[in-house]
């Protein structure tokens, strides 16, 4: 019974391990610049935790291997007792914790605790069940107020702006697909009107929640034309599983001739 | 250390039927009921993910009877967006607060714990009916919201404000049903924190001659601990359900923000913070994952040395490991809101609590296997789950050093690789010991023993089961599976789908191998052959008394101990154990 606990222990293991080391279904290919700095943790914690994986499975299998019950057999007990694998795994896991910590928290640093470039772009997100829109601030280069009495989804008005009386919303460019230009700073402030959502980008290496009440500042820059999808990964109610949107990355003139049409 | 003055805590066995067996003092008939309801509760569970897993491979499939069920949610038979969702909430809610709370910690813990500390009774035998009775309730409150209007709740068992807070104006389900899901909660903590206090003053006061600290068994030490975290925690999403009642019922505005609009309309709140909620919740929420799994910790701690023949290696290291993750467990809630909008710079504050408990848990699992090291092992069903209960520890604690990293969270968060990490550290890992426990203590709880060619097919099935279902959502969250999707549009998400037919295949095996369990259990209940006093040869104090005990556990009388939990194997004696009430002397090394 132990020796055929073993075996199916160690093709779990080398199954699992194996999906991970062919890369069958995998982090897709990256298009900002943020992206090599998460993929690099990643891989590292991945290293770590593979190789911890497979030992402790392989040891746990080995062990049950070797251990049957026989009537002249004695108990075998760890040689030097418990407190050299407490210190083992205080200094291993710990040392890991540190490389884990002191290189992940710039990586996150880089990604939330930075300011954005002062040349950014800057775009306005708005969230509600179950879309997302975008708004520019055209060629006065501000945003008009948020009136949240005045959103109405019906005639458009997502964001609540108020035209008649407020001069900087009048030329707000209000689209719903988010279009960058390549390799341009963007910063994005989000706002929600009703439940949290959230704008996860998954070729951005980037995932924030949209609270209502709070304007959450998030910023990128694109290193890829393409096309890819955003999506809600925050319950929203029953339509948050089509709540999605596309970020259209383009090259710097087609952007600027996007823009003009709008 | 106390002796309980006999007096005081001997009540007379009841003699009528309803307070033998339904409002019972007994603790034995508690944690028997508390199994039960943990039963009942796991098979509604798992009938909710199987609708779930049928739905999310073959989304537009219909499913027979589903249209009886659920008229408006499921019309010609084919699941609803809405529905779905209602399912996974139940689904989580029903086994994270009914199952995993209930079957480890106070189902087990009421049976067991006053027994290895040599007590007659809980401390507080009425509070201890009060427990069940009250978290029973709780759990007909919740079950009521599947016969409500609008259906049962649908904002998941997190509950994030302000979808949970709005009442019906944020969908199907967020009316009554929500309501009444809070209630059920609030009810629900109630029950617990008075099984805490229980379980805390019994260990402290109630151990009897001899049963020092040191000498308890590990299983005890598990839920001392846990009850410690429960009374901490239950204490806190008690108000915090009082609190989203409020704002639902009463017009407070604790959870919702100025200028929240739904429909067009702004509602008429002002100054609340969503983020509020998860704080709260999480304060609770993340000692929550300890209490289902610490309890598995102690089972796994006393049931492995029984069958491996040996002690454990590092009994104190292990009492060590518990109260550092129980401790720590206070720390780490914002790993739950990396990318909630708080404050970057608390992220990395809650990132390293919530790596370093990866120590304890590491030197956890070093013991259990140091302990399975040259061990004489007894090949049955309590022991092999604890050996798979090692395995999936494993697997499942490592994929924590990923979401223990905000910059890793921040593409992880939210994914089906979340799904696998709680699912096998806390849902598996939690059942494989209840498995354990089960096959344990059953001819001590039944007076009756299971059949151990079920228990093995029931082990195998399901081992080789979970790893099919859980393994490759591992895989689906490194492609950026967004999990609580009702159904998977987009077009990234297309090509996982054959994936997630598989694990649906296997989710249905899996469950279905669980009947082996279900028919085990009940069929060796009424009709398994009597169990003698120590089947296990096992050493605590629930085997030196008959199987089931005497309404007084020990027939009036009163143990002294003389030995720590753990004397197997021991050279000299006159068996290769000795029992922890046993006076014969050894080298108790």
């Amino acid at each position: 019974m132990g020796k055929l606990f073993a075996i199916v222990v160690v093709i779990i293991a080398l199954v699992s391990a194996g999906f991970i080391v062919a890369h069958v279904w995998w982090l897709p290919t990256p298009i900002s610049t943020i992206a090599p700095g998460i993929d690099g943790q990643f891989n590292e914690t991945m290293w770590f935790t593979g190789a911890l994986f497979l030992s402790s499975q392989f040891v746990l299998a080995f062990f049950v291997w070797t251990s049957r019950e026989g009537k002249d057999r004695k108990s075998k007990y760890w040689p030097g007792g418990p407190w050299p694998l407490v210190g083992f795994a205080i200094v291993v896991v710990g040392m890991e914790i540190l490389t884990l910590t002191f290189v992940g928290s710039k990586v996150w640093a880089a990604v939330y605790m930075t300011p954005p470039d002062p040349d950014s772009m800057q775009v306005d997100v708005a969230a509600e069940q179950f879309a997302f829109n975008f708004r520019y601030p055209g060629p006065d280069g501000k945003f008009g107020t948020i009136h949240p009495e005045k959103i109405r989804d019906g005639n458009g008005n997502f964001f609540g702006l108020d035209p008649e009386n407020d001069v900087a919303a009048r030329d707000d460019v209000i689209v719903g697909t988010l279009t960058v230009p390549v390799n341009k700073p963007v910063s994005l402030t989000l706002h929600s009107k009703d439940m949290i959502h959230s704008f996860y980008v998954p070729e951005l290496r980037i995932q924030q929640d949209i609270v209502p009440g709070l304007n959450v500042p998030l910023h990128f820059t694109a290193t890829k034309v393409g096309s890819y999808e955003i999506v809600c990964t925050q319950l929203c109610g029953l339509g948050h599983y089509s709540m999605r949107s596309f970020l259209q990355v383009l090259p710097q003139d087609q952007f600027d001739q996007w823009l003009k049409t709008q | 250390m106390s002796t309980p003055d006999p007096t005081i805590h001997q009540h007379a066995a009841p003699t009528g039927f309803i307070r033998k067996h339904v409002f019972s003092l007994d603790h034995k008939v508690i944690g028997r009921q508390y199994y039960d309801l943990a039963l009942v509760a796991v098979f509604l569970g798992l009938l909710l993910s199987w609708l779930m897993r049928i739905h999310l491979g073959w989304m537009n499939a219909p499913i027979p009877l589903l249209g009886k069920l659920f008229p408006s949610g499921a019309p010609g038979n084919v699941m609803t967006p809405d529905l779905y969702l209602s399912l996974m909430t139940m689904h989580a809610t029903i086994m994270v607060f009914f199952v995993l709370t209930t079957a480890p910690f106070a189902a087990f813990g009421n049976y067991v714990l006053p027994i290895q500390v040599g007590a007659e009774d809980m401390a507080f035998p009425h509070f201890n009916m009060m427990s069940f009775w009250v978290t029973f309730l709780a759990f007909l409150v919740l079950i009521s919201s599947f016969f409500v209007g609008d259906g049962p709740p649908l904002a998941g068992w997190t509950s994030y404000a302000p979808l949970s807070s709005v009442g019906a104006v944020a969908g199907p389900g967020q009316g009554t049903g929500q309501t009444l899901w809070a209630v059920s909660i609030a009810i629900f903590c109630i029950g617990q924190l008075l099984g805490s206090l229980n379980f805390i003053t019994t260990t402290l006061d109630l151990r009897t001659k001899g049963m020092s600290l040191a000498r308890l068994p590990l299983s005890t030490w598990a839920w001392f601990v846990t009850s410690v975290i429960g009374l901490l925690a239950f204490a806190v999403l008690l108000p915090a359900c009082v609190l989203l009642i409020l704002d639902r019922t009463a017009g407070t505005s604790f959870f919702g923000p100025t200028g929240l609009v739904v429909n067009d309309t702004v509602l008429p709140y002002s100054g609340g913070s969503p983020l509020l909620w998860q704080h709260l919740f999480w304060f609770f929420g993340h000692p929550e994952v300890y209490i289902a799994i610490l309890p598995g910790f102690g089972i796994i701690s006393t049931v492995l040395p029984a069958f491996a023949r040996k002690r454990l290696l590092g009994h104190q290291v292990m009492i060590g490991c518990m109260v550092s993750i129980g401790f720590l467990s206070y720390m780490v809630w914002g790993h739950h809101m990396f990318v909630s909008g708080m404050n970057p710079f608390s992220a990395l504050m809650f990132s390293v609590p919530t790596l370093i408990i990866t120590i304890p848990a590491t030197i956890a699992v070093l013991m259990w296997l140091g302990t399975v090291y040259g061990a004489r092992m007894r090949y049955t069903t309590a022991s092999l789950f604890c050996l798979g209960f090692i395995s999936v520890f494993i697997t499942g604690g490592l994929s924590g050093f990923f979401l223990a990293q905000p910059s890793l969270d921040t593409y992880l968060h939210a994914t089906y690789f979340v799904v696998a990490h709680f699912h096998f550290v806390m849902a598996i890992a939690a059942m494989f010991g209840i498995f354990a426990g089960t096959h344990f203590w059953f001819p001590k709880m039944y007076g009756r023993m299971m059949n151990e060619t079920l228990g093995k097919w029931h082990f195998w099935l399901t081992f080789l089961g979970v790893y099919c279902v859980f393994m490759p959502m591992h895989y689906l969250g490194l492609a950026g599976n967004v999990r609580r999707y009702a159904a998977f549009t987009d077009n990234y998400l297309v090509p996982l789908i054959p994936l997630h037919k598989f694990i649906t295949m296997a989710a249905l095996f899996v469950g279905a191998t669980q009947f082996i369990f279900f028919f085990n259990f009940f069929w060796s209940r009424f009709r398994g052959p009597k169990a003698p006093d120590n089947p296990w040869d096992a050493t605590t104090l629930e085997w030196s008394t008959t199987s089931p005990p005497p309404f007084d556990n020990f027939g009036g009388r009163h143990l002294v101990v003389h030995h720590g939990p753990e004397l197997y194997g021991v050279e000299g004696a006159a068996n290769d154990y000795v029992m922890q009430v046993s006076p014969e002397q050894v080298d108790a090394r």
